[in-house]
């Protein structure tokens, strides 16, 4: 997976608190297989007119050609509540999306994002509603955000961000986290070997 | 010498299951994982394309739910592209030497529904399933909680997740429920005294009177309901009332064995001096049946109070968020709901789709008929369930009284069938998920009790059920 070190970029802002998973991507397009595509589909409701998806609303956000090739999103409280869907961040970086800055995130979806390089980075409501007017004024404008130096800049704006040491080095280095955990299968084995001779529960 | 911390029930399930420390991240051990058809095929294929096996086929368990039809057993019924899901999941199973019990089984059924009910579900086990409404399973003592696809696959492929340990927090319900108000009810008013991300970080664990007095299915309704709060899992510690919802079932230990289990499982609690990070406690006492107004399961109130002016709100997040919910659902400020006309009934889901929901749901249903215009369906949440409500009988009263008895699965919860909403429909539904477009792009959702849901169906709009 692509390393994430810094980005800079324009980036659209979504406003509104509690943007779920199944607003970022309807149930009927979760009967796809694969994990690819899903771009499209993003915010499909708010997005499009209609179910066909050949009449784009122009209030919808994502539509503004001024966001053009955007890969931070803003957003609000909650981001990504309800279901635990993968679809909805794959729909994200299908978009072209990389870092996600709101005011707060859903738990599943915050790990969801981690699992697929793209990066959540959660800030106080008052800076994303300075970051959201500055880019909604002049979607022109660019944020930085730094995961080496836990930095967003924009402008006057400057915030620093946490975001756990496990999480920025796989972020970083883009690990698969799979053959990670499968390097220590042995201590899996001897945990289940003792966990199933009953000793440990 | 170092005195030995109180831990809560959580903190003893997740030492129990830790097998080690990766990169900083807890690694727990995974007793049991559920799968089903939708976030699960590109998990398979994820594995498949690293030449990785499911390690453990023997933990892991399938059903098919989300995208079944409710009125056939084909898995053409619902389209080509369910067809393919389905079918993907068959040859998956297939393959990794799953057990999986498709549509047309007798074990079949919502993941959360099925598997409590065939035992495969015990106190102190961890449990994952690439669903947010997992944590269904802690009503019987267990860790249990949602997952995305890359994770399902992360289990699949080591029988692990990985963790960071969450906060703890309890709830207590205290007092004695009045008739006519459910589970649901409680798990309702919760959400709407903490709001929908109240418990973001956090594993709840019910506790108090209420609790105790509740069946397994009741309180499976409060932990399904955990995530719309924002918690990570909910769960309750087990007790007699677990060990003999447990007893005979297919899965768990007989006779002598089932004993040692007994009191194994009976030290699964929180130790008296165990710290929370948060406490909440709700008088239930004076709870009226709860009804959705909103476009999240916070936005609640109870059926003989009007729902909320904007002035009353406090925060420009809280009333930004009812000016766009009155706007959605078609509500104005102050008004009250028992007036509001419905057009659609749904009582099903893994939140309330268990026998005794349908019991309580035909208790009212047996009391009128369904009102012009309106749609009613029943949902059993699987086929055992099915088969023992048509056992009572409740399927000939359901049908008398003009509702649809349906065959098991997620169905209008989510809509991935054909049971959707069209624009502007206004549903009572026993589901747990009132979101824009749930159950359909423009559709309006209510979350209720399943009487209220039946109660609802019989007069056209929402009635106080204690007062029929
Ligand atoms: S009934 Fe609804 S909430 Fe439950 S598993 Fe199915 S879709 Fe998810």
């Amino acid at each position: 997976m692509e390393p994430i070190i810094e980005v800079t970029s324009k980036a659209i802002p979504l406003t509104g608190n509690n943007v779920d998973t199944d607003q970022l991507l309807p149930k009927q397009f979760l009967t796809e297989i694969s994990r690819t595509g899903f771009g499209k589909h993003l915010l499909h409701d708010q997005r499009y007119l209609d179910d066909k998806e050949q009449v784009p609303n122009p209030a919808c956000v994502l539509n503004d050609e001024a966001y053009k090739g955007a890969k931070i999103l803003l957003a609000g409280e909650n981001f990504g509540c309800g279901s635990s869907r993968e679809h909805a961040p794959w729909a994200i970086a299908d978009f072209g999306i990389s870092v996600i800055v709101a005011k707060g995130f859903a738990d599943i979806f915050y790990a969801n994002c981690l699992n697929n390089q793209l990066l959540p980075v959660c800030l106080p409501a008052n800076i994303v509603d300075a970051l959201m007017m500055m880019c909604s004024d002049d979607p022109s404008i660019e944020i930085t955000v730094s995961l080496k130096h836990q930095r967003v800049m924009c402008g006057d704006v400057m915030a620093t961000f946490t975001i756990a040491a496990h999480h920025r080095v796989n972020l970083m280095n883009g690990v698969d986290k799979i053959g990670r955990t499968l390097q220590d299968l042995s201590v899996i084995e001897d945990y289940e070997a003792k966990y199933l001779a009953g000793s440990s529960v | 010498m170092s005195k030995i911390l109180a831990k809560t029930l959580y903190d003893k399930l997740w030492d129990a299951h830790y097998v080690t420390d990766i990169d900083g991240e807890g690694l727990l051990f995974i007793d049991r994982h559920l799968i089903h058809e939708v976030t699960s095929p590109q998990a398979f294929d994820g594995l498949n394309q690293k030449g990785r096996r499911v390690r453990r086929p023997d933990l892991t368990i399938a059903t098919m739910d989300h995208s079944i039809s409710t009125r056939s057993t084909s898995l053409d019924a619902c389209g080509p592209k369910n067809a393919l899901q389905l079918r993907t999941l068959i040859e998956n199973c297939r393959e990794h030497g799953v057990v999986l019990y498709p549509v047309g089984d007798d074990n079949q059924g919502i993941v959360h529904v099925m598997g409590p009910e065939l035992g495969l579900i015990q106190p102190g086990m961890t449990v994952v399933c690439g669903d947010s409404h997992t944590a269904t399973h802690g009503a019987l003592g267990t860790l249990a909680f949602g997952i995305g696809t890359s994770d399902v696959e992360h289990v699949m492929a080591t029988q692990t997740i990985r963790q960071s340990k969450a906060k703890n927090m309890r709830v207590r319900f205290e007092g004695i429920l009045s008739e006519g108000v459910y589970a649901k009810d409680l798990i309702l008013a919760l959400i709407g005294e903490i709001g929908h991300d109240g418990a973001t970080g956090y594993v709840i664990e019910y506790a108090g009177s209420a609790i105790e007095a509740l069946s397994i299915e009741g309180r499976m309704t409060i932990c399904n309901m955990s995530i719309e709060a924002g918690a990570k899992a909910g769960m309750v510690a087990p007790d007699t009332v677990t060990f003999e919802y447990l007893k005979g079932r297919p899965n768990v230990a007989k006779e002598v064995d089932f004993h040692a289990l007994v009191s194994r499982w009976s030290s699964l609690k929180s130790d008296p001096d165990a710290i929370f990070d948060k406490e909440v406690v709700i008088d239930v006492s004076t709870l009226a049946p709860q009804v959705t107004w909103g476009t999240n399961p916070g936005q609640v109130v109870g059926i003989n109070e009007p729902i909320p002016y904007l002035s009353e709100l406090i925060s420009t997040s809280e009333k930004d968020a009812a000016k766009k919910a009155f706007d959605y659902m078609a509500l104005t400020e102050g008004e009250v709901l028992s007036n509001l006309p419905i057009s659609h009934v749904f009582v099903g889901s893994c939140t309330n789709s268990r026998i005794e929901d349908l019991r309580e749901a035909a208790r009212i249903a047996s009391k009128g008929h369904v009102a012009k215009g309106v749609k009613a369906i029943v949902v059993p949440g699987s086929v055992k369930v099915k088969q023992q409500a048509e056992k009572e009988g409740l399927h000939h009263i359901f049908q008398a009284a003009g509702f649809e008895w349906r065959l098991p699965g997620c169905s209008m919860c989510l809509g991935m069938n054909d049971d959707i909403l069209g624009e502007g429909d206004r549903c009572a539904s026993t589901s747990n998920r009132n979101f824009e477009g749930r159950q359909g792009r423009g559709a309006r959702t209510h979350l209720v009790s399943p009487a209220m849901a039946a109660g609802a169906a019989l007069a056209g709009h929402f009635v106080d059920i204690r007062t029929l």
